[in-house]
């Protein structure tokens, strides 16, 4: 018995209050207690790079619900990790229309080049490889997020640079987000602590813009036109 | 006449920190909301419910009536509750809008929270952006600084709280009474209506969901008034048939110009390639979605079908997300449908036996017809079992997302079923799969 304990030591005590604490401010944001448990999960991930057993304790203690009320939505949800999770996770979108534009192809080679399944880690602990469902950026398929930002318009090889840089310790800069952040301090935004990251990164890409730039090119060009009719007038 | 967009919730996007609560405000930002504070509550309702504003996250539901549901003067709070989770396959409309300007949504939560008298209200972000999350997180932050948010907003004596939530990655919580369950820190599993939200919605208080964008479409309307946002889009004596105001296209797959488009209710795809470059060079246009994989697919045929809700129902599709995913002729039909069964399965959240076991068997189905691995004789009797399958799954669970499943399905039977014999008879797929990419230029693939 005594080695089970050995082996799930629990959090030490000072990161145990400074969970406690951090834990009291998210519950306060909510009428009711209970619906800070996403937020906790995301927090006690946020510490470890998983959601470990005494994670899910520490969650059940704080929210006055079991243990496994607390597995129960832990495992129903795809962003929380049963396993450690790699430093950088790096999600290929292959639902129909990125899968169609590239995203099999993509994932299929970084699964041959890393030597990893989907929701496998590298043995050096750097990439956990993931199939991604729809990211809400078909405009910029095919998609790949790391740690969810977004790598717009990947290719196989385009892919192949990003992972090779990741393990190398090189930071690649999102498309359109701020500079790359490891998997626990992303969760820990996700619990709601910003990072004050908000600033970087550009308001919208290309295609975003697409319809606001040929709106643009319409009234400048009207613009234009009814200049030149007044000079004529004149 | 050629068509012509407009750009309202896109009209500051290319502007330098376009996020910001500055750039925001020198473009009429929070203008809405202190014309809706001189206002009654009910008034701001009404004005909604004039300008005759739809949900824009797929079912189109009067946005003012749903207000207007809310019962008032009960010991219960209200909550206002966005929907921000969207993970529609092809639908990118909300994530761009949030991340380039926030403050639109936050205003419009104010107005709205306002009218149907919340003093809590809650932006449900998907999880998998976290730079969304932190955009909305900061422009929260800032409008609570300038007097937004919080106590006596604009010194009306209103009182409201916003809180943002991250969700962590399941499709089901974009259905709204899931995303409550979720919100209220368990599984989200759909329930069974009614009791409706607006009765028995967030901890069973009055509870009003809202898409992104409809919400981000009440300010412009309380700054313009309801009438400048009903004198665009399309015109019918029976206001059911109708849609008004402006939206997002978002245009996707294989097009040219990719992207968002906004413009009034009711342009056609034509239209919109016409303006955009079309499909990409040298190809054909084969199927579409007018609003995401829940909406049956389209063909060429329909190409001059008005983008309204009206239309695109007669044309036997929905108008959904408006998220227009394009493929061309290089695409194989059951490929792109075996996939979104395939995310059906895995997004099923296993409440209704309908949704969660047929899904199962569709894809078991589907890989066999794709991979053309069963005998002639057996690829007739799959399309039959097919289709007696998606028969038992439709109308019969708590949720859409069953019936959404549906919809690939037996929307590519009715317009692509000599490709699934295809497919039979040739004893696997006889599309090549490296045609279809975007890279498919470069790589000298050819279709076959």
């Amino acid at each position: 018995m005594t080695e089970s304990v050995s082996t799930q030591p629990g959090f030490d005590a000072d990161t145990r209050a400074r969970l406690v604490a951090d834990a009291g401010e998210v519950i306060a944001r909510y009428p009711r207690s209970r619906s800070a448990l996403l937020p906790l999960l995301h927090l006690v991930q946020a510490e470890e790079g998983f959601v470990s057993p005494h994670g899910i304790e520490l969650c059940a203690e704080l929210l006055d619900i079991t243990a496994a009320e607390v597995a129960a939505v832990a495992t129903f949800y795809t962003m929380y990790k049963r396993r450690p999770n790699g430093e950088y996770s790096v999600g290929v979108c292959t639902n129909t229309l990125c899968a169609v534009m590239g995203g099999d192809q993509i994932f299929a080679t970084l699964k041959e080049h890393l030597g990893v399944g989907h929701d496998e880690t590298t043995e050096d602990g750097t990439v956990t490889l993931e199939h991604l469902e729809c990211n809400a950026a078909c405009d910029y398929a095919p998609v790949m997020m790391v740690n969810w930002e977004f790598f717009d318009n990947q290719t196989p090889e385009s892919a192949v640079e990003l992972v090779d840089d990741l393990r190398a310790g090189k930071l690649p800069t999102p498309t359109r987000g701020a500079t790359l952040c490891t998997f626990k301090q992303v969760s820990r935004v996700l619990a709601g602590f910003p990072d004050g990251r908000g600033d970087e990164g550009p308001a919208a890409g290309p295609a975003t813009l697409a319809g606001l730039r040929i709106y643009r090119e319409q009234t400048s060009a009207g613009r234009r036109r009814k200049a030149t009719e007044k000079d004529g007038e004149a | 006449m050629s068509l012509e967009l407009t750009p309202v919730l896109s009209r500051t996007w290319d502007q330098d920190r376009s996020w910001t609560l500055d750039v925001y405000e020198r473009h009429e930002g929070y203008a809405g909301l202190r014309a809706a504070l001189k206002k009654a509550p009910d008034q701001v309702t009404q004005l909604v419910k004039d300008s005759e504003l739809r949900g824009r996250g797929g079912a189109g539901f009067p946005t003012g009536m749903k207000w207007g549901f809310i019962p008032q003067g009960g010991d219960k709070p209200v909550y206002l509750v966005v929907n921000a989770d969207e993970s529609e396959p092809g639908t990118c409309k909300d994530i761009p809008l949030m991340m380039a300007n926030p403050h639109e949504l936050v205003e419009g939560v104010v107005i709205a929270s306002y009218a149907i008298r919340a003093a809590h209200a809650f932006i449900y972000v998907r999880g998998e952006v976290v730079h969304v999350l932190r955009r909305m997180q900061a422009a929260v932050a800032e409008a609570y600084a300038a007097g937004y948010l919080g106590k006596d907003v604009l010194g009306s004596g209103y009182d409201l709280e916003l809180t943002v939530h991250a969700g962590a990655g399941a499709y089901i919580c974009g259905e709204e009474t899931a995303l409550l369950d979720s919100l209220e820190g368990r599984r989200g599993q759909p329930r069974l209506r009614p009791p409706f939200p607006a009765v028995a919605g967030l901890y069973a208080s009055p509870t009003v969901i809202n898409n992104v964008e409809s919400i981000a479409s009440v300010p412009a309307i309380l700054r313009h008034g309801p009438a400048w946002f009903a004198a665009q889009g399309t015109d019918n004596e029976n206001p059911k048939l109708r849609s008004k105001g402006f939206t997002l296209y978002s245009l996707s797959g294989h097009v040219t110009r990719p992207g968002q488009y906004e413009a009034p209710m009711g342009i056609t795809l034509r239209e919109l390639l016409d303006l955009t470059g079309g499909v990409r060079e040298g190809h054909e246009l084969k199927f579409w979605t007018p609003g995401g994989s829940s909406t049956p697919l389209l063909t060429a045929d329909h190409l001059d079908v008005p983008l309204s809700y009206e239309g695109i129902a007669a044309a036997g599709s929905m108008l959904g997300t408006k998220a227009l995913q394009v493929f061309d002729e290089t695409t194989c039909v059951v490929r792109a449908v075996l996939r979104w069964t395939e995310f059906y399965a895995h997004e099923s959240c296993g409440k209704c036996t309908p949704c969660r076991e047929g899904t199962f068997w569709l894809v078991q189905i589907l890989r066999r017809l794709e991979h053309g691995t069963g005998t002639r004789e057996q690829m007739a009797e799959d399309l039959e079992k097919l289709l007696d399958i998606c028969d038992n799954i439709l109308g019969r669970s708590f949720c859409a997302l069953g019936d959404g499943a549906t919809s690939p399905i037996t929307s590519s039977l009715e317009y692509f079923r000599d490709e699934y014999v295809a497919h039979a008879e040739q004893g696997g797929c006889p599309f090549d799969p490296a045609a279809s990419t975007v890279f498919a230029a470069a790589t000298g693939a050819r279709p076959r």
